[in-house]
């Protein structure tokens, strides 16, 4: 059975006059029919640039990418069947209303007498009293449905979220993943691009992390936890500098100091640095590594995954979201 | 409705949601032009020797709103379509180059037809109009707006902003349909500006429309069917191409 997503060797480099960017570099993995995957990375690292290219609406420099087995590019008009799309932008069409948005969607792909597939979208995504409403006349949180109810409604195998919970309130978002969920657990794949780490954490059960394009994790989910630090030493300073020694493994916060830890002496260690710089710790709390230290360890470079040169302070990474 | 014709669907929907401005205006503007030219001109000239101003008047002001409709149809959703972000839900499908052609310059036909018959039923009241030979009325309406559909999608796919657009409107399309023989027969032209009026694919579309109406036209109807059928040719295979390539709209 051929992977529900493959990319192989995808690379993208964007050409102008004066400059060349290289957005993806040799980007390689596959995603398996029913799996819920994420893909993390800060901005500006290629994500987006690698649903574009999985949707069709960029072509890559070089490197293939299939479908179920279908190309993106030769085969494109059975591998866009397979792919429901949910756009990072909240876009919309204002000269119609939102059953007629997902009866075109339903047309564009061919698909007949859908009202009831139709219908039960709109109920399960809270959009059923809004069915006869203007696009324009509706909050960006609902937008943000419809544009979920518009990539479902030929029913794809394959679900693909670029952000889609970026700027929507509580409610939504925990109605939202629990359609979401419920399609995974049918049997569609998920792949999930989000700034939001516990939604990754909870969610998927593996995971790519990209920076600069190229891919420096992937791993189940499980297993990067367990990989990374297993605790972490968080507390306030009284606003004094870190000694280097550990401002350079640290997360910092404003006030708020985060260092990964393994055993009791370890953090010993370092409440004794900070005693000895002169330093106050306030609030000393230990806690549970999470998939934000997995990731932030990674995209720093300390993680095994990435040997790359490191780029970005943590300090700076912490802003990304 | 297959594919394709699910977009021709949406794209007729689109206009005819905002009928007031889309095909209304177009027709009371046209119904304006043949008072006022009509009022100044009317007795004074004669066209081929029998035909009274205001009647020769009638077809030129169908065909020219007809071009310019279907032009505005295509290139104003296109454009719009690219602006507000929505093009890419046509951009998810697996609809073909060759359906969005056909709905795209479907619809614009659909548009350019509609305002067509507007003007001529609402110029009717004024003006008892001739139909010597409907269906080369029919067949240049069609060839006419086909071509200008095409071009719009041209336009549509090329402008990123609503400037670029407009300037393709207003020093392109506009001038080609003001200075085709709308508003008067080219025989009443000095020589050098008869010449000039042959390269105006427009005028033929104008001149051979007129002669479903009158029989008599400036030039033989079969070469007006043979330049403007070819210029609809080149145009859509041009239009074609480019949405195959996936022209400014698939990076």
């Amino acid at each position: 059975m051929p992977a529900a997503i493959s990319f192989q060797s995808v690379s993208k480099t964007y050409r102008s006059a004066d400059r060349e960017l290289r957005a993806l570099d040799q980007v390689s993995f596959d995603i398996q029919p029913g799996e819920f995957f994420g893909l993390l990375g800060p901005n500006g690292a290629g994500k987006t640039t690698l649903i574009s290219i999985l949707a069709g609406l960029v072509r890559p420099t070089s490197g293939q990418v299939t479908v179920h087995g279908h190309d993106v590019q030769a085969d494109y008009a059975q591998a866009r069947r397979q792919l429901g799309i949910v756009p990072q932008e909240l876009v919309f069409d204002p000269f119609f209303n939102v059953r007629e948005a997902l009866r075109f969607q339903s047309g564009y792909f061919g698909v007949k007498h859908n009202e009831a597939w139709i219908d039960e979208l709109l109920e399960s995504l809270g959009l059923a009293d809004k069915a006869g409403s203007n696009m324009r006349q509706l909050s960006g949180g609902m937008k943000r449905r419809v544009l979920v109810a518009q990539a479902l409604v030929h029913k794809p195998p394959v679900i693909v979220l670029d952000e889609p919970t970026a700027g929507v309130d509580v409610e939504l978002r925990q109605t939202l993943w629990q359609f979401i969920a419920k399609l995974n657990r049918e049997g569609h794949t998920v792949l999930l691009t989000t700034h939001y780490l516990e939604e990754a954490e909870a969610l998927c059960s593996r995971l790519a992390m990209l920076k600069s394009g190229q891919v420096v994790a992937l791993e189940r989910t499980s297993e990067l936890l367990r990989a990374a630090s297993s605790n972490v030493l968080r507390f306030k300073t009284n606003g004094h500098a870190l000694p280097p020694a550990l401002a350079a493994k640290a997360r910092i916060t404003g006030r708020i100091v985060q260092l990964p830890a393994h055993d009791a002496r370890e953090i010993e260690a370092y409440l004794a640095a900070v005693r000895e710089a002169g330093l106050v710790a306030e609030d000393v709390e230990i806690r549970k590594a999470d998939l934000e230290d997995v990731f932030l360890d990674v995209m720093a470079d300390r993680q095994k995954a990435g040997a790359a040169p490191a780029a970005s302070s943590p300090a700076s990474l912490e802003a990304a979201p | 409705m297959t594919g394709w014709q699910t977009l021709f669907y949406k794209e007729v929907l689109r206009f005819w949601k905002v009928g007031f401005q889309t095909v209304a205006a177009p027709v009371i503007t046209a119904l304006l032009y043949l008072m006022i030219f009509g009022h100044v001109l009317e007795g004074h000239v004669k066209v081929y020797d029998r035909i009274e101003y205001t009647a020769f008047l009638v077809p030129g002001l169908v065909m020219m709103s007809v071009l310019q409709n279907a032009f505005a149809n295509s290139s104003s959703s296109l454009i719009q379509s690219k602006i507000m972000g929505n093009l890419v839900f046509v951009l998810l499908t697996p609809l073909s180059h060759w359906a969005w052609f056909l709905a795209y310059v479907g619809s614009s036909v659909a548009r350019g037809l509609a305002v067509g018959t507007g003007v001529l039923v609402v110029t009717s009241f004024f003006v008892r109009p001739e139909f010597t030979y409907p269906l080369w009325i029919l067949l240049f309406a069609l060839l006419g707006a086909g071509m200008l559909g095409a071009l719009g999608l041209i336009a549509g796919l090329w402008a990123e902003k609503f400037d670029q657009m407009a300037a393709f409107q207003n020093f392109i399309i506009m001038p080609m349909t003001f200075l085709s023989g709308v508003f008067y027969s080219i025989h009443s032209l000095p020589g050098f500006w008869q010449q000039v009026s042959h390269l105006n694919p427009f005028f033929y579309m104008i001149d051979g429309f007129r002669y479903g109406f009158f029989g008599q036209s400036d030039v033989s109807p079969w070469i007006s069917l043979t330049i403007v059928g070819s210029a609809f040719l080149v145009v859509s295979a041009v239009a074609v191409r480019l949405l195959r390539i996936g022209y400014k709209i698939r990076s």
